[in-house]
């Protein structure tokens, strides 16, 4: 009974997931787009969940949908209806090899899980309780992946400091606001 | 594992990588191509969660916690090169930013 349950559950999660995605690239008003990104990730922290990442589904609740979302959601309300863009660009001939190539890459990696489905993919490891948990994960992120948990930090500022240096307005001497 | 199988996840996230690539690739508006960028991040993602998840190992986790950090710094930069592109009057539309182009 609970097998059928986690089925379920999957299932919806990932239906909800794949919908999404497809109304995220389809959707013509880009605030539409965002917003169904928002369920994408959303159906994606099930699925986390479902495979016994608790921390990343909670990280990425918080950090996707919550913050960098509405990060989105402010500049695509800031743009207003200059955000707006023809829908797909280029000669048919690049439209259609953008679609055969994205088809391309899908059927590629289809294939391969497929030659790999009968012996590698069979009987996931036995995990306890505690695996995935943000003590577990904060235990390995200061012990052997300290250096990655530095460098990170050190993206993030060099990230924070580039939004500064774009998003500024520079003041110039004849009175004329100059936009960097 | 009680549930679907490990490969199933696997599946979802090709076609998740499949749906954002298609739209990296087709759309115009650098807005959406930035959005379809983050559902290619977050099938990569899944792939790296189901395969920690297979092997009872946690660094797959971590990395993905990586990629989700890696994954705001891109959009922090993102969109502040499209506000700068929208106060500087260019179009927002990727087709036209060429200037750029060999």
């Amino acid at each position: 009974m609970g097998n059928f349950l986690v089925w379920v559950v999957w299932f919806v999660a990932a239906g909800s997931c794949l919908g999404s995605g497809i109304a995220v690239v389809s959707l013509n008003n880009p605030f539409y787009s965002a917003l169904s990104l928002i369920g994408n990730l959303a159906s994606l922290a099930v699925l986390y969940l479902l495979l016994a990442a608790q921390f990343l589904a909670a990280a990425q609740v918080l950090v996707y949908a919550g913050a960098v979302m509405v990060m989105f959601l402010f500049v695509i309300a800031y743009l207003g209806g200059r955000a707006d863009a023809p829908w797909a660009g280029g000669s048919p001939l690049i439209q259609s090899a953008a679609v055969v190539a994205a088809v391309a890459l899908l059927v590629e990696i289809v294939v391969v899980l497929g030659l790999a489905w009968g012996d590698n993919l069979k009987d996931p490891a036995e995990v306890s309780d505690s695996f995935g948990s943000p003590a577990a994960i904060g235990q390995l992120f200061l012990t052997d992946h300290l250096l990655a948990f530095e460098i990170t930090s050190i993206v993030l500022l060099v990230a924070a400091i580039g939004g500064v240096v774009l998003g500024t307005t520079r003041e110039r001497g004849n009175g004329i606001e100059e936009r960097v | 594992m009680s549930g679907p199988g490990v490969g199933w996840y696997l599946i979802v996230a090709a076609a998740l990588f499949g749906i954002g690539a298609l739209g990296v690739m087709l759309r115009r508006s650098p807005l959406v191509v930035l959005l379809s960028l983050e559902i290619m991040l977050n099938a990569g993602n899944l792939t790296l969660i189901a395969f920690a998840r297979q092997q009872g190992n946690l660094d797959g986790q971590i990395f993905a916690l990586a990629v989700m950090a890696v994954a705001a710094a891109e959009v922090a930069i993102g969109l502040g090169l499209i506000v700068a592109m929208a106060r500087r009057g260019l179009a927002l539309d990727v087709d036209q930013a060429s200037a750029l182009k060999g």
